[in-house]
């Protein structure tokens, strides 16, 4: 197990290595000078040599990329232009906020489909299926940026159950968790459905019903743990997307994370705190799937030799 | 018996015929305002009712669905063509070529979602094109792999390996031989890239990140509406059920086609 995990993380390093990479040329995609951009109209020549030097952009682009490389590994990624703070301080303020909302959206979107999806897997054909089946469409194809407002105008707004917006205790977690979540959990519903019907077909799930245990009981104790496979390698990369979801979703609910704050800096045109905040979000990703790896060798043995 | 692809099929030429014939369709102007009116509920007169400026949500809807049309087909065309490209080359030269290709594809699937799109559009300005290069720049990985996947499969296959000992030229075996096995699957993957890209395009104007202001998609039509929620809720209403609608489609068109030709779309 542990030479799988070596191996493993010696393939995210290259990976996270060429992710910086791309980051890195973005800001060489910006048209025209950056540093004129960044400053907007009207910016004195002075002003934009004087930030052209402050980022470095005056120098030649390999000893820019050696300057962007070495600042990572120092865990330095520049100062905000508009904050005028260090990105990785920011960034460190807001990113717990975002990860404590893509867990509820996560435990939200398990809450829905597992007992979804197995009841579905169990009763193959029968109404709970066909409702599941419906359920996961109208889920995957649910804008999160339509959802949120609905929701706010019936639970925050009409009935006054939860706040409208802002970050107010575990109540106010609620309706953002929901809407980051009901996309994955109409994707976990179908994956978990097709899983467990594939093992459920299976002759060890024969023998264990044979020998007398109920349905319930065999796919609890047996078939649940196989089918966990493939749903955990959707969780990992679904993971992914409550990520970026959190950019809509904190805008919608004016969540203080990780999104609200790319947006912002964005419009501020703030770009080494836009990069800073893409890098952080695309490095998660890279670190979840490493992890999911770990989690599937360490239910299934057989993937460790690999 | 009701054919399964006949609903979505039907929705989809909808959209498009509306979006061709928008400017014969609309009630009234998209940009006309009657400020005086503004926020207004539906009516006889306008449906749909009146957005926070006093235009037609109606004709916004309809104008709108030129931005979703637009953008889905123009991203699922260029990321289709650049996945199949690579794809192709990557499954049928193999060797550095597929390793290389490969690894290129692993980058950008360390990118989540549309995060690399919305990174791409905040550093290139928020415009249709800019956002069409953006998608297409993300979406074509998901064409390469599955592209890849089907022709070292099918370089294997007696009538490919037939055709190379009859001396056709590699282009004309690509493209005569292989891309025919591997449409389907590309029909399939395209129409769930076509609800993707339209839902992405949304939720990119719904941040400010999409077409330039003023301009009627439904992303930002959502967003507009988001702050009459409490006194007009009808004009964030209707082009987030426009949204809904056209995507489950999609969906289920993609899902009934992929039934049909026995395809697993990734």
């Amino acid at each position: 197990m542990i030479g799988f995990a070596l191996r493993r993380f010696a393939q995210a390093v290259p990976i996270t290595l060429a992710v910086a990479t791309l980051v890195f040329s973005l800001i060489h995609l910006i048209p025209g000078d950056p540093a004129e951009v960044m400053l907007g109209d009207g910016a004195r020549a002075a002003d934009i040599q004087a930030l052209r030097e402050r980022l470095g952009l005056d120098r030649p682009l390999f000893a820019q990329y050696q300057h962007f490389l070495g600042g990572l590994l120092r865990g330095d990624l520049g100062t905000s232009l508009y904050y005028e703070r260090p990105v990785t301080a920011l960034l460190a303020e807001r990113f717990p906020r975002t990860l404590e909302l893509a867990l509820a959206a996560l435990a939200v979107a398990l809450l829905i489909s597992v007992p979804l999806g197995l009841l579905a897997a169990l009763r193959q054909g029968r109404w709970v299926d066909r409702f599941s089946r419906l359920a996961a469409l109208l889920g995957v194809s649910m804008p999160s940026f339509w959802l949120g407002p609905l929701l706010i105008l019936l639970f925050a707004i009409r009935w006054d159950l939860v706040p409208v917006s802002g970050r107010q205790g575990v109540i106010s977690l609620i309706l953002p968790a929901a809407t980051l979540g009901t996309q994955v959990a109409a994707l976990l519903t179908r994956m978990i459905r097709t899983a467990l019907a594939a093992e459920l077909a299976r002759p060890y799930l024969r023998t264990a019903r044979a020998k007398g245990l109920s349905v319930f009981l065999a796919v609890l104790r047996h078939g649940l743990r196989n089918a966990l496979l493939p749903v955990i390698t959707v969780l990992g990369l679904q993971f992914g997307s409550l990520l970026t979801g959190s950019i809509i979703t904190e805008t919608i609910f004016s969540w203080p994370g990780l999104g609200s704050q790319l947006i912002q800096a964005i419009r501020l045109r703030d770009y080494p705190l836009v990069l800073g905040g893409v890098l952080l979000i695309a490095v998660t990703y890279v670190a979840v799937n490493f992890l999911t790896d770990l989690a599937n060798a360490g239910l299934d043995p057989r993937l460790r030799s690999q | 018996m009701k054919h399964p692809l006949a609903a979505p099929a039907l929705l989809l030429l909808a959209l498009l015929l509306v979006a061709l014939a928008a400017p014969w369709l609309v009630p009234f102007s998209p940009s006309e305002q009657l400020l005086e009116r503004r926020l207004e509920g539906p009516s006889a007169s306008h449906w749909l009712g009146l957005d926070e400026l006093g235009r037609d949500v109606l004709s916004r809807l309809i104008y709108g669905t030129r931005v979703s049309v637009t953008v889905g087909l123009s991203v699922v065309a260029l990321a289709a063509l650049v996945g199949t490209l690579i794809g192709s080359i990557a499954g049928y030269w193999g060797g550095a070529w597929d390793t290389w290709l490969m690894r290129l594809c692993e980058v950008f699937l360390a990118f989540p979602g549309t995060l690399l799109a919305i990174a791409m559009v905040a550093v290139l300005g928020p415009a249709l094109l800019n956002l069409i290069i953006a998608l297409a720049a993300v979406g074509w990985v998901g064409y390469a792999r599955l592209v890849r996947a089907q022709v070292l499969s099918l370089r294997k296959r007696p009538f490919i390996e037939a055709a190379v000992s009859a001396g056709l030229p590699t282009w004309r075996i690509l493209l005569r031989h292989v891309l025919p096995q591997v449409a389907p699957t590309l029909v399939v993957q395209s129409t769930l890239g076509v609800a993707g890209a339209i839902l992405a395009e949304a939720g990119l104007s719904f941040l400010g990140l999409g077409v330039a202001t003023g301009s009627p998609s439904w992303g930002a039509m959502i967003n507009a509406g988001r702050s009459h929620l409490l006194d007009a809720p009808h004009v964030a209403f209707f082009p987030g059920l426009a949204i809904f609608v056209v995507v489950a489609g999609l969906n289920l068109l993609g899902d009934a086609l992929a039934d049909r030709l026995s395809i697993k779309a990734d």
